[in-house]
């Protein structure tokens, strides 16, 4: 549904997007992950077709969005980031427009806004004008926007900025569930929306792709995937080390097998060696792998120094 | 063309939507009543001509069509609206046409309510109704101009203020390029080709000739090349920024 090839956006000498490729079929949520300034707002204006890319290809649903620049637009929904609106407008007001100027009027307009308006939750606000909204509130608006039009593709610029816990929750509930039927990309930089929404992520430093993958994927990257942690009365660091090498972390101790793989054999040779030694184990857990830990690893810590 | 339509509805509701509109409409109707009346001797004249009248309009326009533009583009660079606007299914060209539309139905407007002053010049007295329609014509199209200039300075900056001074300079100087003050200054030194070089760039050069009742296809031509020059500078500003 979307492709972008090898793209590269550059601003003066600074190459701000680097080459990024990747592709995002209907069915899929794409997370986009990277620090500040790693160049995740730059590739999502390039997909929507607000900057011009200096190198490479974007194709909406078949459509380049360069040369055929309005096809391409009708398959999007786009939130940009931090939301605009204009604040003069009431919300059933902007709603309306967006709805214009996607082409949908009469009955179809009518239905598509009471679609959005429900799917936002809207309707207390309505006819309120949008600079006396708050934060979640004006959020929800551009997004209802971006989905009037019920779009194949949709790109979300950190939709989840500014709401509260229990709108994130929201957020992100509503992203997985229109991720069965379009192609989503949203970017963040916030860790667990990966495991909350995402099938896909990919992370990106100083404009390049440095990790792509699904969430499991990627939280096997990490130091500690594969490992187990154990804590019991009587355990011996020495004997575990046999088995692999062993560490200790916030009184517990954890042993990372030789083949990553293994897991499951070294759950087993531990409980045995446990059994055989009358350790009395209290906790024993496999690890999974954190993505921060990933992300950290992968990623420098400050772009902006370049 | 519906695309057009559908933008400049929005921005022609977000003039009425906010205090400016009913400012900008009582303080362009005030200054023209004072201009036309008092500073013009509209009375005292004799006439029954609407000259004290459409003389007044390039040096009014000069502060009052910059206000009401300087927000066309700055505003929506500064919102970020900007970037919701270009990712909509639609050109830069119907993006800028409509803002300017809306903006020059405005003004549009704002001349339309000085009918009194139509209605007391045929009340007192017997004046050449389709000269007055030709010195509308031109007064619309010369606000036209100034707009479409204002409205490129605003594409250039996030600032209203630097806008609005950007577009009060360039219109000055295609005021003053025919006010005879000036041009008479010229005369002096330069050979009288170069003066009138300078003068066709003028708005009151050809704003004069519409104000005598006299629609000629060049005075026409000049503001619609004004115009058509100012939102074209408009495009490629717009897109400059894009490109980075």
């Amino acid at each position: 549904m979307l492709r972008i090839e090898n793209l590269v956006k550059t601003f003066g000498a600074k190459r701000a997007v680097d080459g990024i490729s990747f592709t995002v079929e209907r069915g899929e949520v794409l997370g986009f992950l990277g620090p500040n300034g790693a160049g995740k707002s730059t590739t999502m204006r390039m997909i929507t077709g607000f900057y011009p890319p200096t190198g490479g290809r974007v194709t909406v649903g078949g459509h380049d969005i360069v040369e055929s620049p309005l096809e391409a637009k009708r398959l999007i929904g786009y939130l940009p980031e931090n939301a605009p609106s204009y604040p003069d407008m009431t919300v059933r007001g902007f709603l309306e427009w967006a709805a214009a100027m996607r082409g949908l009027a009469g009955e179809a307009k009518k239905k598509a806004i009471a679609r959005v308006v429900e799917l936002c939750h809207l309707d207390a606000v309505l006819g309120q004008s949008i600079d006396t909204l708050s934060k979640g509130y004006r959020h929800r608006t551009c997004l209802a926007q971006a989905l009037v039009h019920d779009p194949e593709v949709l790109v979300l610029d950190e939709p989840t900025d500014g709401l509260d816990p229990n709108q994130k929750h929201e957020a992100r509930k509503l992203i997985r569930e229109l991720g069965r039927t379009k192609a989503v990309v949203f970017s963040t930089h916030i860790l667990e929306e990966v495991d909350a929404a995402c099938t896909r992520a990919i992370i990106i430093d100083r404009g390049r792709i440095v990790a792509n993958g699904t969430p499991a994927e990627l939280r096997a990257m990490s130091e500690s995937a594969g490992a187990v942690t154990l804590e019991a009365r009587g355990a011996e660091e020495a004997k575990l080390a046999a088995l692999g090498r062993v560490e200790r972390v916030d009184g517990a101790l954890r042993v990372h097998p030789a083949d990553r793989n293994a897991t499951a054999e070294l759950v087993r040779a531990i409980l045995d060696l446990a059994a055989r030694e009358g350790w009395k184990i209290e906790r024993l857990r496999t690890e999974e792998g954190q993505l921060d830990e990933v992300f950290r690893r992968i990623t420098l810590p400050d772009t902006a120094k370049k | 063309m519906r695309a057009v339509w559908i933008i400049a509805r929005r921005e022609l509701g977000s003039y009425f939507s906010s205090p400016l509109a009913y400012v900008f409409l009582v303080i362009f109707l005030l200054l023209v009543g004072f201009f036309t009346f008092t500073a013009g001797a509209f009375f005292e004249r004799g006439e029954a001509s609407l000259a004290p009248f459409f003389s007044w309009h390039p040096w009014l326009y000069l502060v009052l069509v910059p206000a009401a533009g300087m927000r066309l583009w700055s505003e929506e660079r500064r919102a970020g609206t900007l970037e919701l606007l270009l990712t909509l299914p639609v050109t830069p060209a119907q993006a800028i046409a409509g803002k300017f539309l809306a903006s020059w139905l405005f003004l549009a407007i704002a001349l339309a309510l000085t009918f009194p002053v139509v209605v007391t010049v045929n009340v007192l007295g017997d004046p050449d109704n389709g000269a007055i329609a030709a010195a509308y014509l031109g007064s619309l199209l010369l606000s036209g101009a100034y707009l479409a200039i204002a409205c490129m300075t605003s594409a250039l900056t996030r600032s209203q203020v630097v806008a609005f001074i950007l577009a009060v300079v360039i219109c000055l100087f295609l005021v003053l390029a025919g006010f005879s003050p000036v041009t008479d200054l010229l005369v002096r030194w330069a050979p009288p080709a170069l003066v009138d070089t300078v003068a066709a760039f003028s708005v009151i050069t050809h704003f004069d000739a519409f104000q005598k009742g006299v629609v000629d296809s060049r005075d026409f031509l000049f503001f619609a090349s004004v115009i058509g020059f100012a939102l074209f500078a408009t495009a490629v500003i717009l897109r400059g920024h894009r490109a980075g």
